[in-house]
């Protein structure tokens, strides 16, 4: 006769609401997992997807995710001059925050190096790739943005031509695909106002410079924006990524690339390197010790219900020692209450968070191998907050069952 | 206790008086293995189990084979029904769970409450509660039953109907039973009456003597 099972019937409501309680808790714990993966997954997701093989920066910068690099578009040809290289491309990433039907809308825009690049490598879930060098936005579809809604960036009107799942910035905002074009023409977007005095100020300055004194036909040059001025223009890529030829080694074509003095390079398995370990680390170490402490407080609050438990049968385990109960009987009646109510409780975690989860702002990845580390924690916080019931039960004396 | 020392032979059914503080339950206690004596012996079936306070065998196992209590009161397991409280005492005494389950509804059928056995304790009335109690003192054909005060919680009706009751099953299992009672209304159906008193038992002798 299994113990355990007839006064957890007798005590089903209360069991039942135990149970509900330790699977809330432990759904939270597996929830924090599910976010710390889903961070990383976040953080590497775009590396992953591009699939460069060397990400060549501004020279002692992080960039272009953990923080601002700067390059200028020619060093895509000089990148392209190395022997090794197969492609050279473009990448422009910046996060922007406007407002859209009266809300905000925050954006992580990437720029596609067209024509080379259209997108054709984005999960999309609906619509195309980039079919035109403007105008056109691939959107993820965590945005909100519907297929051929048209979305007013800075001057110009984008239409989204395509919806992408599960693409997301390492910091969780949906994507937006552009070419880099229209994504530079968005992050550099100025009003025209600041454009008139921008002119202005240049007038000013050519007007006691020697140069423009001595050529006056220069002058006529300083109306054009400033991205048509390759003296003046800033650099406006974010990085340029880069795929080797089959056959060549990464590293050497990295090193031949690293003895410029104006870049850094950065591997595929560096740039997720910086992305995990600076970006995502504090944020990891966060929920590990949320979820140790949660882990903890579970563990403490099953071996009071357990405990409790225990109290209240003191009276029945006395009498099962009056009518010759070996100790492991009882052991194995707390033992099996502990696990039954761990299991349960874990099953309930699951299940609740797999409705849940995907309503979460950011992903929630619960991972097989995540799973099963809680269970083992599960099977091991059950058996050790059994201990404090089974002490307790191997201290009641058989003759407490003639005390009524 | 002191010069406390009685026999109780098979099929008997023995009372013990006394005053509150006597020694009473000191004693059932002491024969029941729960709390062994100082000094002395203790014989059951003919096996010495005690010599002083040293065991000669194993307590728990050996109270579980030759030993059947019954309380006044709360003595059943309240998780377990009628038929499981009894059942659970053969189990645990090694018999498997199919022949448990047969033989605890036989004992309840055979004690008058086999409509109960599937109720838990809390529907039963006291008599019906100590019935399964005796059910399951019986259940490994023990040795002796050790009763305290069995109808303390009962009216004299009912008290004395489970006195029967005692008298009925030591008969026909051959089982010594010891019962501390206070309720002389009942005392008619004991074979042999004692008295303790500071510790110490004398023989009042028989029921009609006694009564």
């Amino acid at each position: 006769m299994n113990l355990a099972a007839k006064d957890i019937r007798h005590n089903l409501g209360r069991f039942a609401l135990t149970i509900v309680g330790i699977g809330m808790l432990l759904m939270t714990v597996m929830g924090m997992a599910g976010i710390y993966r889903g961070l990383i997954e976040d953080a590497t997701l775009l590396v992953e997807r591009i699939g460069a093989d060397l990400w060549v920066v501004q020279r002692d910068t992080r960039g272009p995710f953990a923080e601002v690099s700067r390059v200028p578009k020619a060093l895509v040809y000089r990148v392209l001059a190395v022997p090794g290289v197969a492609s050279a491309r473009e990448f422009v990433f910046n996060t922007i925050q406007r407002e859209h039907h009266g809300r905000p809308l925050r954006m992580a825009i990437l720029g596609l190096s067209w024509p080379l690049d259209k997108g054709e490598w984005l999960p999309l879930m609906a619509g195309r790739p980039l079919a035109q060098n403007h105008y056109e936005m691939v959107a993820d579809k965590t945005l909100g943005l519907r297929l051929d809604e048209r979305i007013k960036l800075g001057k110009d009107t984008y239409r989204i031509v395509g919806i992408t799942d599960g693409m997301v910035s390492t910091n969780g905002e949906g994507m937006a695909f552009l070419s880099v074009w229209d994504s530079q023409a968005v992050q550099f977007d100025n009003s025209g106002e600041a454009i008139r005095l921008e002119r202005a100020a240049r007038g000013r300055r050519s007007a006691t410079d020697d140069m423009f004194l001595s050529q006056p036909l220069l002058t006529e040059q300083l109306a054009r924006p400033t991205a048509d001025l390759p003296a003046v223009a800033t650099p406006e890529l974010s990085a340029v990524v880069v795929r080797v030829s089959t056959g060549a080694d990464p590293a050497a074509v990295a090193a031949t690339i690293s003895a410029w003095p104006d870049i850094s390079v950065f591997t595929k398995a560096g740039e997720e390197e910086l992305l995990v370990q600076g970006m995502v680390d504090k944020a990891r170490r966060q929920l590990g010790m949320f979820r140790a402490l949660l882990t903890v407080i579970a563990a403490i609050i099953m071996a009071l219900i357990l405990y409790t438990l225990t109290l209240d049968k003191l009276h029945s385990i006395a009498l099962l020692k009056l009518i010759g109960a070996p100790n492991r009987t009882i052991l194995l009646m707390i033992l099996q209450q502990a696990v039954f109510l761990g299991g349960l409780g874990y099953g309930v975690a699951y299940l609740v968070g797999q409705k849940l989860f995907p309503h979460f702002p950011r992903r929630v990845i619960v991972t097989n191998e995540d799973l099963l580390q809680l269970a083992i924690i599960v099977l091991g916080i059950s058996v050790l907050s059994s201990l404090l019931g089974i002490w307790r039960a191997m201290r009641v004396q058989p003759n407490e069952a003639l005390m009524g | 206790m002191r010069d406390a020392s009685l026999t109780v032979r098979s099929g008997e059914v023995i009372a013990l008086l006394g005053p509150s503080g006597s020694g009473k339950s000191t004693f059932l206690t002491a024969v029941g293995l729960i709390n062994p004596p100082t000094s002395g012996q203790i014989l059951i079936g003919g096996v010495l189990v005690l010599d002083g306070p040293n065991s000669l065998v194993n307590v728990r196992s050996f109270r579980r084979q030759h030993i059947g209590f019954i309380f006044q009161k709360s003595n059943l397991i309240p998780f377990l029904s009628a038929r499981e409280n009894v059942q659970v005492a053969l189990e645990l005494n090694g018999a498997s769970p199919r022949y448990a389950r047969r033989r605890a509804a036989e004992l309840l059928e055979e004690l008058g409450v086999g409509d109960r056995a599937e109720n838990r304790p809390s529907m039963l009335s006291g008599g019906q509660q100590q019935r399964v109690a005796v059910a399951r003192a019986l259940a490994n054909d023990p040795s002796v039953i050790l009763a305290d005060e069995p109808t303390a919680a009962l009216d004299s009706q009912r008290g004395r109907q489970v006195m029967e009751l005692f008298r009925a099953v030591a008969h026909e299992h051959g089982t010594g039973v010891i019962v501390v009672t206070h309720d002389h209304r009942t005392l008619e159906v004991f074979d042999t009456i004692y008295e303790m008193e500071d510790g110490t038992i004398t023989k009042a002798g028989n029921s009609k003597e006694a009564t």
